[in-house]
């Protein structure tokens, strides 16, 4: 057998290790490398490997160690080092690289947004959030580094771009998600959907959002690493909640419909293509003054010829990326940017941009898989239906 | 019942000698279900046709990956294992049992030189 499965095609040579590290190997975590990190894939534990582990999230409640994604801190500070009142400035230079409406932004709310090209093409895709001292941006593992480069280069001198590296960072997600956190933390209860706070867990300062990346409910938490073991202990005392690897939060994502960062989009596709021009805020779209808005504002305004969609495949045979999609007659009209089994769908399923003709939901296509036509529905995004916590007519 | 072991972890398993044209069982070992993971699909050759040694002969999905299967000899298809289709994970719990994947005749026997008895593959999984 020849493992195809490549998880670090584009990797750096030196592989880092995360501040869990020792506490994912005790638990039988099966560590591979991923965006430069060493990351457990699944656990070889009771209870554990992708199809459980992805079963059991929607059920009960995981634990995701994403600490090798980048927090940043963007903000104006005081001669001492101190974040200024006001972060107007801050603001206004965070708009020069951002799509979003960060003006409209309020204390505590989490938006998605996007870094881009002068040519319109995704550099990085991020959550942002206003906080107290500044704005606070998680972006990919893999592209961290590029980004800083690009937001130092981008921003003011006077705008302090502060990498939280002694942060780690951990998702808790599923339907049980709010009680075990709860538990621990009381007042994350309160907050819903795309909204984040402060909190305290004993002498423990968090940082917590009420959003994640399965479609589930759940909470993504940042803390200083030396009590992230602490934490994940205190979180899977819980007999709902499991630790969760990296093959179950593609998976997960994947059926939620989520796009993949150097999988579904990339510095080659525009945020049309990629059906993500949701991320790019009413009010800049009359504005405008954000890095590839020349080349995005006239792709809203007009479309592209293609856009991402989902692929419901009949079967349970996989179609992976960079399989072609055919239409009935077997002419090829795209290509699988992401795909595989649908634990929660029992069946296949992908995604691909594909010309607007096909990209409707409905449409009948194949996708090549080794030689055979797989029989697949275009569809709409999710695969399964998002269960977010949404809170009144402010989301 | 003889078995073998291929370098790329399969086993083909047949009574006593091997003559020509005479039936053999090809599986995954357990080692090789455990480093796939969770196997989602399963895809088989056709029945009646013909496979030629090392050469690809099916697949088989994991939630993860897709990982070629090769023919450990060469030869005909006569069965495949049709409970895969329903119950892929079959492969998972029983890699050697009820998890086999498909019977084929041994063309020639001299296929089977250089293939591993037990004791070497073991050898063989713990170098790796």
């Amino acid at each position: 057998m020849s493992d195809t499965y490549n998880p670090n095609d584009d990797e750096a040579p030196e592989t880092l290790i995360l501040p869990l590290d020792d506490w994912h190997r005790a638990r039988g975590g099966r560590m591979v490398e991923f965006a430069g990190y060493w990351m457990p894939v699944q656990y070889d534990a009771e209870g554990g490997g992708i199809m459980a582990e992805h079963l059991w999230t929607r059920e009960h409640a995981g634990l995701f160690d994403v600490s090798h994604m980048g927090q940043l801190l963007v903000r104006v500070e005081d001669a001492d080092g101190a974040p200024m009142a006001d972060q107007a400035a801050a603001q206004t230079a965070l708009e020069g690289l951002l799509p979003a409406d960060l003006a409209a932004l309020r204390h505590g709310r989490v938006r998605y947004s996007l870094l881009l090209g002068e040519d319109g093409g995704i550099l990085d895709d991020l959550m942002v959030t206003r906080r107290d001292d500044g704005f606070y941006l998680v972006v990919n593992g893999a592209t961290k580094w590029d980004d800083i480069g690009h937001l130092r280069e981008n921003l003011p001198d006077d705008i302090t771009l502060t990498h939280l590296d002694e942060h780690a960072l951990l998702a808790l997600q599923g339907p049980q998600a709010v009680e075990a956190l709860a538990a621990l933390v009381p007042d994350v209860a309160a907050l819903g959907f795309m909204q984040a706070g402060a909190f305290q867990w004993g002498e423990v300062a968090l940082w917590i959002s009420r959003s994640g990346y399965t479609g589930e409910d759940g909470f993504e938490i940042s803390l200083l690493a030396d009590d992230s073991a602490a934490l994940a202990d205190a979180l899977c005392a819980d007999p709902a909640v499991r630790p969760i690897g990296l093959g179950a939060r593609d998976s997960l994502r994947l059926e939620a419909g989520l796009p993949l960062y150097g999988h579904d989009m990339d510095e080659g596709v525009d945020p049309v293509t990629a059906a993500l021009d949701f991320a790019i805020s009413r009010r800049r779209r009359d504005t405008g003054g954000f890095i590839g808005a020349d080349a995005v504002l006239p792709l809203i305004a007009k479309g592209t010829p293609t856009r991402r969609v989902g692929l419901a495949l009949e079967g349970r045979q996989a179609a992976r990326e960079g399989a072609a999609v055919l239409d009935a007659d077997g002419a090829p009209i795209g290509t699988v940017s992401s795909g595989g089994f649908g634990p929660s769908c029992n069946h296949a399923i992908a995604m691909a941009a594909l010309p607007l003709a096909q990209a409707i939901p409905g449409t009948a296509v194949f996708i090549d898989v080794r030689g055979r036509k797989l029989p697949a529905t275009v569809t709409t995004l999710p695969f399964v239906p998002h269960t977010y916590h949404r809170k009144g007519a402010a989301q | 019942m003889t078995v073998l072991y291929t370098a790329d972890h399969e086993w083909i398993a047949f009574d006593g000698e091997a003559t020509a044209g005479q039936i053999a069982t090809v599986g995954i070992t357990a080692y090789a279900q455990h480093a796939l993971g969770d196997i989602t699909y399963v895809d088989l050759p056709a029945v009646g046709g013909a496979l030629t040694k090392a050469e690809t002969a099916g697949a088989i999905d994991s939630v993860k990956a897709a990982s070629d299967i090769y023919a450990p000899v060469s030869g005909e298809v006569s069965e495949v294992n049709e409970a895969l289709a329903d119950a892929p994970e079959l492969v998972n719990s029983d890699p050697q049992g009820t998890g086999w994947l498909w019977r084929q005749t041994i063309a020639d026997p001299a296929d089977l030189a250089g293939l591993m008895d037990e004791t070497a593959y073991q050898a063989h999984i713990e170098g790796l």
